[in-house]
């Protein structure tokens, strides 16, 4: 236990905390940048504390919590939400000192798993709302989140394969000299796709589709509890931005800065162009979303396993 | 796949192009002469009220939010009061189409918020400008058949002198 | 170690019973969730991380959302719960109850006779499970996955969509 240093297992969640909440703001003006706006740009510099007044807002809006719900559930769900996605953050080694628990020889595992349970978060809001519409959102998250978690997986062997770890430090420093998105662009190409399905994000934000659903699976929540919904998917954001630098980025490792400071510049520009995806494209028809998964995602992630393995096997031959 | 890929990469061209959005308070938008916004009770360029209370803008109003009672005085008719409620105003300019003596004119200003919504009730007083608004030079009495103090029969524009019945002249 | 094993352990068995005992069926699956959890933590208390890591992805992440995803679709009522309370009488489950504790006895009898082991476990890493898998256990890989493949093709047989006059 000494070995885990107490300052860090209660700095990280806040600092991610923070960051989430910040990136709200981020992607907020970066929304405005790319759609000829300003985006909020009054409060603070720049428009900085935004993200601090809309805080304050829904801490004081009216946490209600409807009388056809399953009241326990209904609580428990935002929170397990926030929890997987806080507990995710321990595995992933933001520097050389590799995080609170970097050592985790089934790191990568751990935050998969992680991802897996906080596919109830959304599910259970959904059907402890008790609500149409709800329902429909948590159905959809159920059978989307639980199929790109497939194709995450398998997309990540590659990566394993070459590392030949499931530690995240390992596979960090098995990237010195090559980083994995070359070897594994498929892979990465997999992930990436996975990644922004598994945190519900648009353009695969079908489980909220405002349009069709009203809020999907958290209709029905307001006040704090549907800002730790809220973020919780920022955090989510975070945590696969910080997946994809760690995997297939090099993680921390870059010259002369700083290995904390390349990690975040790396995990900021994937957070930016997560935020273009965003901005840019539209939102696929459920029965796509579910055939570029299965048609397309599938082989394509088993491909890149076979040929990852071939490679691997050859040059063990050779 | 080409085309997802050109889209991001347009849409990140975006980041450098012009605003579209105002930064209202600090810079203001360009309004025209015509822009439906506050509206005012204009004056003759005499300076007297304009407005003859003959209730056309009330009736024209969708929302009924303009309410008058007339009044004479020296055989000019006024509005005695003038009310018109902005909570209910929908800036559709109505009333001053129907306004026949051009009294009731639509101006563009719209930085009208009030904290209480009573305030939002206009009088008389509020609306009564001591101009002519969009058209200087008329009158509503210089053009029409009615007789005013200063004013006989007759000797309006383009009016030509009554005639006299009592004569058996051409 | 040992404190934190039996914990986690005790978490498994209330779990278990919560299990059985819910009226509400998403109340129960969300037990045997914490169930699996438990389990998961069992395993990795015992050093074999691998194990527990699949537990949680495989068991606790997919196949329990999945029973709540029917239960959403089954959109159960109250008349399912008053089934539930009449199927959790005593009459009903006193003669299971008390043959399982006999094994259950039985069990733990069999573990405190036979000799201890002593010392720390080593660790299982994922190489030496995979190195099991495919050395030793190949043919029973094989057998599973012909299963799995059976499911597959089952799965697709009666989910294909039927055009009619065919």
């Amino acid at each position: 236990m000494s070995q885990i240093p107490f300052l860090a297992i209660v700095l990280t969640p806040l600092v991610i905390l923070a960051l989430a909440t910040l990136l709200t703001w981020v992607e907020r003006r970066l929304l405005g940048l790319w759609q000829d706006r300003h985006g909020p740009n009054r409060v603070g510099p720049g428009g900085l504390f935004q993200a601090v007044a809309d805080g304050i807002k829904i801490l004081f809006k009216q946490d209600w919590i409807p009388p056809f719900a399953d009241k326990a559930i209904f609580v428990l769900a935002p929170t397990i939400g926030m929890m997987t996605v806080l507990l995710s953050f321990g595995a992933i080694p933001f520097t050389a000192w590799s995080g609170i628990v970097g050592t985790l020889n089934v790191g990568l595992l751990f935050i998969l798993g992680m991802m897996g349970l906080g596919v109830y978060a959304v599910v259970l809001a959904g059907w402890a709302s008790n609500s149409k519409y709800a329902l429909l959102g948590g159905m959809r998250a159920a059978a989307q989140m639980i199929s790109y978690e497939v194709f995450m997986g398998l997309s990540l062997l590659g990566v394993v394969m070459i590392a030949g770890s499931f530690n995240l430090h390992d596979i960090v420093m098995a990237q010195t000299h090559c980083w994995f998105i070359l070897p594994q662009c498929l892979g990465f190409l997999v992930f990436l796709l996975a990644g922004i399905a598994e945190t519900h994000r648009l353009p695969f934000d079908l489980p909220e589709g405002e349009n069709e659903l009203g809020a999907g699976f958290h209709t029905e929540y307001s006040g704090m509890k549907f800002g730790m919904f809220f973020i919780a998917e920022y955090a989510g954001i975070i945590l696969i931005s910080s997946l994809v630098t760690t995997l297939y980025l090099g993680g921390w490792q870059g010259p002369l800065l700083p290995a904390a400071l390349w990690f975040l510049l790396k995990t900021t520009s994937v957070v930016i162009f997560f935020i273009l995806l965003r901005a840019a494209l539209p939102r696929p028809r459920y029965d796509q979303l579910m055939a570029l998964g299965w048609k397309i995602l599938l082989p394509l992630s088993l491909l890149n396993v076979t040929a990852t393995g071939t490679v691997l096997m050859l040059r063990a031959a050779g | 796949m080409l085309n997802t890929v050109r889209t991001l990469f347009l849409t990140f061209l975006h980041a450098f192009q012009r605003r579209a959005t105002v930064q209202y308070p600090e810079e203001h938008p360009y309004l025209p002469p015509r822009y439906r916004g506050r509206i005012i009770l204009s004056r003759d360029p005499d300076g007297m009220e304009r407005c003859v209370a003959c209730n056309l803008c009330a009736v024209a109003c969708p929302v009924d939010c303009i309410s008058l009672q007339k009044t004479e005085e020296n055989g000019r008719w006024y509005p005695e009061f003038f009310r018109i409620n902005f909570s209910r105003c929908i800036f559709c300019g109505f009333c001053e189409e129907a306004c026949p003596t051009y009294a009731i004119q639509l101006t563009p200003d719209f930085e009208m918020s009030e904290y209480a919504r009573p305030n939002l009730v206009y009088e008389k007083e509020d609306l009564l400008i001591s101009g002519t608004g969009k058209y200087p030079d008329y009158s509503f009495y210089h053009v029409a058949g009615v007789t005013i103090p200063g004013k006989d029969r007759g000797e309006a524009k383009r009016e030509r002198p009554p005639v006299d019945l009592h004569t058996l002249l051409p | 170690m040992n404190t934190l094993a039996l914990f986690s352990g005790a978490v498994t068995l209330l779990g278990a019973i919560m299990v059985i005992t819910r009226q509400v069926a998403v109340h129960a699956v969300l037990y045997l969730v914490v169930t699996l959890l438990g389990l998961a933590t069992v395993f990795a208390l015992l050093g074999a991380p691998f194990a527990a890591a699949l537990e949680v992805i495989i068991y606790a992440g997919a196949i329990m959302v999945l029973f709540v995803f029917v239960i959403m679709m089954l959109n159960l009522g109250q008349s399912d719960r008053e089934r539930e309370k009449e199927w959790l009488r005593p009459r009903i489950w006193l003669g299971p109850a008390l043959l399982s504790i006999l094994l259950c006895a039985e069990l733990i009898y069999s573990v405190s006779s036979s000799p201890q082991q002593e010392g720390p476990l080593a660790p299982l890493s994922a190489r030496d499970v995979g190195l099991s898998l495919f050395g030793p256990y190949v043919l029973m890989v094989e057998l599973v996955s012909f299963l799995l493949l059976a499911g597959l093709i089952t799965a697709f047989h009666i989910g294909r969509h039927r055009t009619e006059g065919r």
